[in-house]
């Protein structure tokens, strides 16, 4: 099996054996295969459809389909753990779509790229041009980011909520950092929320 | 493959969700695979609308391989090497399966006298024949069409009975357009003289009506894309148009093909009563009303499958169904696979499709 990428690693280490895991934004069911082997009980939703064919050409659980509009259906606490990773820029309303990831999950990972890492400020700053980097590597116009964050900012969105991170892991260069200077070091970030 | 043909007669009256019960019904079945000895490993597959049991195996009548040969087989998606394959004939149709044109205990065929069935009741008589086989539970239920129709029902009526529910290019009730379609062809077939209020089994069958049925049903089961690539305005046979009524479009000659074709393996009275069934057909309406009860107490894994060029069964019924089946906290796999054929595409050569199916079934 392919090496999961470092949020999803801390991922399916962290969720517990036999919890009921919803993920959102699944793509090729990584996270889900490796969940799968911890017995969990592990259902996916993605957008793309040969992501989707290939999920369950695996066996996996995936529903075809667009969070934004879908999870909707889906009933209050169905679920242990809401997953979102490197999604929420994508949502049309990231705030809604972190209510609806805990109302469907008592407990949600969520992970997202950092505008503020120094690379992209460099970038902006040196160029005066969005950046396209290997986290971010669609230009402006063909991206399906709509919602650019920082670490600060997905901090404030969650005090506004009223929901505390519980935990929070930062990773640069595919390698784990320490939280010192996160806003700035990070390229990308994962939370651990709850209700 | 060829196994012999085999039938057995339900030692219970069949309840029918019409009043009053079908007795001696007897249902046509085919089986592909060996069974474990545990028994464990038997796939029940429903077939659709004019379908059969001869669903990998040379078709009695016509001499076609079955209609999803490509599907089920040795090594195929549906593997035969693992798994026991069951397909039967529904009641209400006339590939030995007791319908229309089965002799009643007068002795005399039912004709019109023949109750009007639903899909549930097809179901109850595919689970008089798990029944009789001894099989207490399904490795999964598979359908497309109507056979999807017939899954979604299965696993809500008789949540225990299977671990696997795969349905694809279906609905979980017949839409008014559906309903319109099929009264053009009862419509059609009645009015053909020679179906004489159904009593024709002494004489002449209706053909012509039935041919006019098959016709318009068939431009359902294709994409408008399909068509105008696979015949576009060309001329048949011929340099000019006739100025006549004449098959002077490749596309009439097609369809006038598929209607003749058609009425000699199929009874004119079952297309009436199996178009009924799916017309009553709304799942959520036998549940109390919401769809998401009907699969309250399944415990079965669930895969859904559409086509993007189906307008017959279109994605968002099937979309209909993934919600209900997540309400219902149901493990639910969905997917609408893009394909040029239409409704045809579960019939047809569609690779994603067989992906589908095997990574489900296995997994």
């Amino acid at each position: 099996m392919a090496e999961l990428r470092p949020d999803l690693a801390v991922i399916a280490a962290q969720v517990p054996r036999g919890s009921r895991v919803l993920d959102i934004g699944c793509g090729d069911g990584a996270l889900m295969a490796a969940l799968r082997s911890k017995e969990c009980d592990v259902r996916g939703i993605e957008i793309d459809p040969d992501c989707v064919e290939r999920c369950v050409a695996r066996g996996l659980s995936v529903v075809q389909g667009d969070a934004d509009r879908d999870l909707a259906f889906y009933p209050d606490a169905g679920f242990d753990i809401a997953v979102l990773s490197q999604t929420l820029q994508t949502a049309a309303r990231p705030d809604r779509m972190l209510r609806e990831l805990l109302r469907v999950g008592t407990r949600a990972y969520v992970s997202f790229p950092n505008f503020a890492y120094w690379r992209m400020r460099w970038v902006l700053m040196r160029e005066g041009r969005m950046p396209v980097t290997r986290h971010l590597p669609v230009t402006w116009y063909e991206t399906q980011n709509i919602h650019h964050m920082t670490v600060r900012d997905f901090e404030a969105l969650a005090k506004d909520l009223g929901v505390v991170p519980e935990r929070k892991w930062f990773f640069t260069d595919d390698r784990e950092i320490g939280a010192a200077g996160a806003n700035w070091r990070a390229e990308y970030a994962l939370f651990e929320l709850s209700r | 493959m060829s196994p012999a043909p085999r039938s057995v007669i339900l030692p219970a009256p069949l309840p029918l969700d019409g009043g009053g019960a079908l007795t001696d019904t007897r249902i046509a079945f085919e089986t592909y695979g060996d069974l474990s000895p545990a028994k464990d490993n038997a796939i029940l597959v429903c077939h659709a609308l004019t379908g059969d049991q001869h669903i990998a195996s040379e078709h009695p009548v016509t001499g076609k391989p079955g209609w999803w040969a490509r599907m089920v087989g040795p090594g195929k998606p549906i593997d035969t090497d693992r798994f026991h394959v069951i397909c039967a004939n529904v009641i209400g149709s006339c590939m030995g399966s007791t319908g229309p044109a089965s002799e009643a205990p007068d002795g005399t065929p039912y004709a019109m006298r023949f109750p009007v069935i639903t899909i549930r009741d097809m179901v109850r008589g595919l689970v008089g024949l798990l029944d009789t086989m001894g099989f207490e539970r399904l490795h999964a239920v598979v359908g497309g069409s109507m056979g999807g129709m017939q899954a979604l029902s299965f696993a809500a009526n008789f949540p225990e009975r299977t671990a696997r529910v795969l349905a694809i290019a279906t609905a979980a009730r017949h839409s008014a357009q559906n309903i319109a379609f099929h009264e053009v062809g009862r419509q059609a077939i009645m009015a053909d003289p020679n179906w004489r209020e159904g009593g024709y089994y002494d004489g002449d069958p209706p053909g012509a009506g039935l041919a006019v049925a098959r016709m318009a049903a068939h431009i359902t089961y294709l994409s408008e894309d399909g068509l105008t690539e696979k015949f576009g305005r060309r001329l048949q046979d011929r340099d000019a148009k006739t100025f006549g009524f004449d098959a002077d479009f490749q596309i009439e000659s097609y369809l006038r093909y598929q209607g003749s074709g058609f009425v000699q393996r199929f009874d004119a009275n079952s297309y009436l009563y199996i178009t009924r069934a799916m017309d009553y057909f709304d799942l959520a309406e036998e549940h109390g009303g919401r769809l998401a009860d009907a699969f309250a107490a399944s415990r079965a894994r669930f895969c859904i499958v559409s086509f993007d060029s189906d307008w017959l069964y279109p994605t968002s019924e099937s979309r209909h169904v993934v919600h209900a089946l997540n309400a219902a906290g149901a493990p639910v796999s969905f997917v609408e696979l893009s394909a040029p054929f239409g409704h045809d595409s579960f019939l047809l050569d569609v690779p994603a499709l067989d992906r589908v199916v095997q990574g489900f079934i296995d997994g």
